[in-house]
């Protein structure tokens, strides 16, 4: 105990002169807790900070890379790179800095259960559905904000590197659009990997449940053989999403850009509503 | 005012909470007690909406918790288990629930001076001891100055003076006309802070009435009177309507008997009759951890099994042997065997503990 007793007899005081604050308002307040909530905690910030670091040094490192071995690299990839650099510039990067956001959307709300604090939150927002509404828009602004700091920053830099040899400009048709789908395509991964974290509520469990989708089932998926393997792997939810941060649709692919974003988007919407099912009808 | 009507919980094929009814009035500190494992949090838990009953409704003002609008302002509740992160501060931890409500942050300031936590505020919760996570339970309780106080063994970790502090501050909320309903596991520590009790066993009601009454109808009264006649007096008494056995708590020490059903002058007017020399004569009380052990010994989750000859039961200065805990606690048979003695009258007229040894 750091402190003594307070005397308890020592006017307590009350709120009889705060006034009940308006209906209209109370879903802004509960945006404003989870604010509270997100940045209150150091994993947020470094998470955040690591995602910056990893995806700026790694896009960095691969373009230079591919610049070092362009002659060594056989034709038809050299013309893929040619004909659609952004691809191959948000591709790098951004394949190693995304795992951050799995892990942080992750713990966002598993965080809440093996710390106790979903008590107290839900003895707040007892009706439970607005906290776990408010806590997903909080969190996706915010990776949508770094997402976007992190994603034009590192086309620069992978811009730069190629521009010897695959020049490409932001004006460029559809690049802007890309660049800042990436940013996007983080935000949305982002609740993706809240709504497994609601769902499983264990850290460890949803971590592996959410680095399976992301990593483990497209590698699996191109396996499967023929038409079904390749629609199978094109409707897989990163694999989907990551089509916006290419310039266009390449010959061989099933969806566009878009359409790949809005095939996340529905995996995303379903695994929320699915958790937030589970976070209604669970006991806390 | 809080209202249980008939709550059930079940988890997996255990009935945790069964068919409990009970109402908390406000102006008074209720206490609810039961040993644990008895179903006293899940019953917070199903009133503060945290578990969803199987059946039964429990309100609160006539509304149940989901139905409040900004509960902090109505219902503070501190539960047994934390719930804070360690990684946060006590002031951010504060200031979520109060922006939750859309209450000032100069309120989380006032709470906070109110439990002392004024200095290490800004700390991260994870470093703080046991008692300090206690006294950032309490301000988040008390944050939206409530009508309704929940507390779920609110004096776990603290020290004594922190005890003290808590059990000032339930009664001085009770004074106010606030609804203060705590749980604990202990007998004596209610004793002296609730005014009412509502005890439960396995998720039952076992009792519900003033805690004088439940000291009055649960205590066990007799008169330990020794003398070199015991034997001859044993008979006297028998014979005036008086019940005596040999007081096995007396040890070694023969001619000691515990005589129920004759008050102490009336012994002594019987031994003086027949010039019985007695070495003692005291009127005794079991003491009210005794009591609620014997209510709710059949009740027992965790039952601590065989206990041999203990420290006797009727010794007044033995609260709550814990030899005697789990089997035949209080009956004042522990070492006399289960023939021994009339149950003393309890409310629900819940059957002595009968368990062979």
């Amino acid at each position: 105990m750091t402190s003594a007793s307070p005397p308890v007899q020592a006017a307590r005081p009350g709120i009889s002169d705060i006034p009940p604050p308006s209906r209209g308002a109370a879903f802004g307040r509960l945006l404003l807790a989870e604010w509270t909530k997100i940045r209150s905690v150091r994993s947020t910030i470094w998470s955040l900070i690591l995602l910056v670091v990893l995806t700026l040094g790694f896009t960095g490192l691969f373009t230079w890379l591919t610049i070092l071995q362009w002659n060594k690299t056989d034709p038809a990839q050299r013309a893929q790179i040619m004909a659609d650099p952004v691809s191959t510039i948000l591709g790098s990067g951004l394949e190693f800095g995304q795992l951050t956001i799995c892990v942080l959307g992750v713990l966002v709300m598993t965080s809440e259960y093996s710390t106790g604090m979903i008590r107290a939150s839900l003895l707040a927002v007892p009706r439970r559905i607005p906290m776990l509404v408010a806590k997903a828009i909080v969190f996706a602004l915010l990776v949508l904000v770094v997402g976007e700091i992190v994603s034009f920053p590192s086309f620069f830099i992978g811009a730069a590197v190629l521009h010897s040899h695959a020049p490409v400009s932001l004006s460029d048709p559809g690049v802007a659009r890309a660049v800042f789908g990436a940013g996007l395509y983080l935000a949305v991964l982002g609740l993706f990997a809240l709504a497994i974290g609601g769902i499983i509520r264990h850290t460890a469990g949803a971590i592996t449940g959410v680095i399976a989708f992301v990593l483990v089932l497209a590698p699996l998926a191109q396996l499967i053989p023929g038409k079904i393997g390749k629609y199978v792997h094109a409707y897989l939810p990163t694999v989907a999403g990551q089509l916006i941060g290419q310039a266009h649709q390449q010959a061989k692919q099933v969806l566009s850009p878009w359409e790949g974003f809005g095939v996340f988007c529905l995996w995303t919407i379903v695994l929320l509503v699915i958790a937030g099912y589970l976070l209604k009808t669970r006991d806390a | 005012m809080i209202e249980a009507r008939d709550l059930t919980k079940r988890y997996g094929d255990k009935l945790a909470v069964d068919h409990l009814s009970f109402t908390v009035e406000p102006g008074r500190v209720t206490g609810f007690l039961g040993p644990n494992g008895a179903g006293k949090s899940t019953t917070m838990r199903l009133i503060l909406a945290l578990d969803h009953p199987l059946a039964g409704i429990a309100t609160i003002g006539g509304r149940r918790y989901v139905d409040l609008a900004q509960p902090l302002r109505i219902v503070g509740a501190l539960l047994e288990a934390r719930a804070m992160h360690p990684g946060r501060s006590a002031y951010d931890h504060l200031l979520f629930l109060a922006q939750s409500q859309g209450l000032p942050r100069s309120r989380v300031d006032q709470v906070l001076a109110l439990v002392g936590l004024t200095e290490a505020a800004h700390k991260r919760t994870g470093g703080y001891s046991l008692g300090m996570s206690q006294r950032v339970g309490i301000a988040a309780a008390l944050l939206g100055d409530p009508q309704v106080l929940i507390l779920d063994e609110p004096v776990n970790g603290l020290d004594p003076e922190g005890i003290l502090w808590i059990r000032n501050l339930m009664k001085q909320l009770a004074s106010e006309g606030r609804t203060v309903f705590v749980s604990s596991h202990l007998m004596n520590e209610m004793a002296v802070t609730a005014d009412h009790l509502i005890v439960i066993g396995r998720g039952r009601l076992i009792a519900d009435c003033s805690t004088q009454e439940f000291i009055e109808r649960s205590s066990e009264k007799f008169v330990l009177v020794r003398s070199p006649q015991a034997a001859r007096l044993a008979d006297l008494v028998a014979a005036a309507g008086g019940k005596a056995e040999a007081d096995e708590a007396g040890g070694s020490q023969a001619g000691a008997l515990r005589v129920t059903g004759l008050d102490a002058p009336h012994v002594g007017e019987i031994a003086a009759a027949d010039r019985i020399v007695l070495h003692e004569l005291t009127p005794r009380l079991a003491s009210l951890e005794e009591a609620y052990m014997e209510l709710t010994a059949d009740s027992l989750e965790y039952g601590v099994p065989g206990s041999g000859p203990a420290a006797g039961p009727g010794s007044p200065a033995g609260p709550g042997s814990p030899a005697g805990t789990g089997s035949a606690a209080g009956a004042g048979s522990a070492a006399s065997g289960p023939s021994a003695q009339p149950a003393p009258s309890s409310p629900a007229s819940a059957s002595p503990p009968q368990r062979t040894e």
